[in-house]
């Protein structure tokens, strides 16, 4: 009896030895600007090559802007060197400009890339995000990247499991963000650590592939090593047609395959938590982990009332917060409001936050960015006429990108503003130096946006 | 990587709980393209505050980092790594290293030690007391000592060989090359293929 992810790691052991980590193949390498340049820089020092390039991809999204900008000449370099590196090692690249550009986390679902039962990993601590087609996909270092590209493989200690079950309805203004978001609350940002966690209940069999890929994304942020559902058929359903997905006898095939990863019965698990999801409410962080987190009808929490291993994060939290305890959520006014990122950029994030805004203008000295997670989800929203909602309503409609999650490119923050994010990390300065974040829903954001404070869907009727 | 057998300097009380990889390095510094020079940037934004630790003179040298549980988390930057190394550090003591962390510390001869939390309390109370304090870590045995505390820390075989042999993880994995062949040979028709 195996769970989920355990079956996936056996099938890709290539060398197992007493008192070694498992060396594990690589089914996908995804590659991106920012992490790779020292591992390519390496391979060159060492004259090795690339062993697959066949199952290596690379794009451009931390850096490069996501208007008509000019990237700094830093970040240009890197975005060049990128392109050279591709080229040089014969790996395919969705360079800026490229109708298939995007996040890396974004495209290669949308494309049909990230399958059931593969092995993926990335130089980005948000690959977990691939977990949600019941692909094992984690975030590995530059070193570890320089590994993968000579040698396919990657050795590891085989990591626990940790099963967070979800049962019950969401209620109707809750999305994906919020129970993940619920989840982080519960079990602290280390609460995965050394584990795979394994979503699993009615909650999580209820959601799209979308809000799948959004739970597993954050499953970092609980310190898990990676976080997976089993592949059902929403899965299926979102793979079929795709572009790198198997078509004909090949399809059939896989299908049978991919049927049967899903954990046996009785299967057990290191660690068990269980969630009710008809009790949970749209959540905001207020602090500087994603842990610290209030539901929307809360209030800024007091440290002294707060458990003591907490206390001294909580405390300085709020001085970088610039928050005083006993605040309603509600109250706290924002200079900013972020739709985009690895976390929220797809379709149904988009069309989220797209039906909160139509008709209503983003309330006065506020700036709203929405940011599509690739170009394939700008040309899908642009079709649906979402960017029009979005313009009319005084957002910034923008090409894909990083953009205002990660302080990398000119997206950023100015010291002391308050964001309103839809992105995944909240830690000081993370959206620009001084920089305030905090942690919402598509939807939670743009109503925010229109209210110019923390605010529900439901608060603006 | 350079052969690491022993540890023994002096240690910077950080004493923080939950050090994410961003206030290790911030962003903007992972524009660039080389491995070394991170030594500025580390914990740049922290820095600021001329009250904080690491510019506190009397721990000027130090090549033991003390931290809080859950040291490392957050983004898979091995920058992290090469700032802390780049500043003089060679190990972080810690109640809980992140994952990638750790992964990436062990591929760069930092070493990452994890002991319970009152061991570490001991050692920031040390330290505070006298700045002067030396701490050894032995990694073939994978000890921590200091005048008054010992204790043991989790590493696995693999890994204490690779840090005291300096080994390049690539030529070891290439002495499997035939194995790797052998997995490629019998892989599913259907998996995907990007060019």
């Amino acid at each position: 009896m195996a769970t989920l992810s355990e079956k996936v790691w056996e099938r890709h052991v290539v060398r197992r030895a007493a008192g070694e980590p498992d060396l594990l193949y690589v089914d996908l390498h995804l590659v991106h600007e920012v992490t790779s340049p020292q591992a390519f820089a390496g391979l060159r020092l060492s004259k090795r090559r690339v062993r697959r390039p066949d199952l290596t991809l690379a794009t451009m999204d931390h850096n490069v802007p996501t208007n008509d900008e000019p990237a700094e000449e830093i970040s240009a370099r890197q975005i060049d060197a990128m392109a050279r590196n591709a080229r040089e090692f014969g790996i395919r690249c969705y360079p800026t400009g490229d109708p298939n550009q995007g996040i890396v986390h974004v495209i290669s679902p949308q494309l049909g890339l990230t399958q059931p039962g593969m092995t993926i990993v990335c130089g980005d601590s948000h690959t977990s995000t691939h977990g949600a087609l019941g692909a094992l996909a984690w975030g590995i270092g530059t070193s570890e990247i320089e590994h993968v590209l000579a040698t396919q493989t990657i050795a590891q200690t085989k990591p626990g499991t940790m099963a967070v079950t979800v049962e019950g309805a969401l209620p109707a203004e809750c999305a994906a963000k919020d129970v993940i978001l619920g989840i982080i609350a519960r079990i602290g940002t280390a609460g995965g650590t050394g584990n795979v966690i394994e979503y699993r209940g009615a909650a999580i069999r209820a959601l799209s592939m979308e809000g799948r890929l959004t739970i597993c994304n954050m499953s970092i942020e609980a310190g898990a090593r990676a976080g997976m559902v089993a592949p059902d058929q929403v899965t299926f359903a979102w793979l079929e047609g795709r572009p790198f997905a198997p078509k004909g006898a090949q399809w059939e095939r896989a299908l049978d395959d991919w049927r049967s990863l899903a954990s046996d019965p009785g299967a057990t698990y290191s660690r068990e938590v269980a969630i009710d999801a008809s009790v949970l409410r749209p959540y905001v962080t207020w602090g500087t982990n994603p842990a610290q987190s209030v539901t929307i009808d809360g209030v800024v929490p007091d440290p002294d009332a707060l458990p003591d291993d907490t206390r001294e994060s909580a405390r300085r939290a709020l001085r970088y917060q610039d928050l005083t305890p006993g605040t309603p959520m509600r109250d706290i006014r924002v200079d900013a409001v972020f739709i985009g990122s690895c976390s929220n950029a797809r379709l149904e994030d988009l069309r989220a936050a797209a039906d909160v805004v139509r008709g209503r203008r983003v309330r006065s000295g506020i700036r709203g960015l929405v940011v599509p997670g690739s170009m394939g989800v700008k040309a899908d929203a642009e079709r649906e006429g979402l960017d029009r909602i979005f313009r009319d309503a005084g957002f910034e409609w923008r090409d894909a990108g990083c953009s205002m999650c990660l302080g990398m490119n000119p997206d950023i923050l100015r010291p002391g503003e308050r964001c309103a994010s839809t992105s995944n990390r909240n830690f000081e300065g993370r959206q620009g130096p001084g920089g305030r974040t905090h942690l919402v829903s598509p939807a939670v954001a743009a109503a925010t946006a229109i209210a110019g404070h923390f605010a529900s869907p439901s608060d603006l009727r | 990587m350079e052969p690491v057998r022993n540890i023994v300097g002096r240690a910077l009380p950080l004493a923080r709980a939950d050090v994410d990889t961003d206030q290790i390095i911030p962003s903007h510094w992972l524009k660039r393209l080389e491995r070394t020079g991170y030594g500025p940037g580390l914990f740049e934004a922290w820095r600021k505050d001329p009250a904080f630790v690491l510019n506190d003179p009397r721990y000027r040298g130090a090549t033991v980092l003390l931290a809080g549980a859950n040291f490392g988390g957050g983004s898979s930057r091995e920058h992290a790594v090469w700032a802390l190394l780049d500043a003089g550090f060679r190990a972080v003591i810690a109640p809980r290293v992140a994952d990638i962390f750790r992964n990436n510390a062990l591929r760069n001869g930092f070493v990452p030690v994890e002991v319970d939390a009152d061991t570490v309390a001991s050692l920031v109370a040390a330290v505070r007391l006298d700045p002067a304090t030396t701490i050894t870590i032995d990694v073939e045995h994978a000890t921590v000592q200091a005048p008054g505390v010992r204790a043991t820390f989790a590493l696995d075989e693999f890994s204490r060989t690779r840090l005291i042999g300096g080994l390049d993880d690539i030529a070891l994995t290439l002495r499997h090359e035939q194995d790797i062949a052998a997995y490629e040979e019998k892989r599913p028709e259907w998996l995907p293929r990007v060019r």
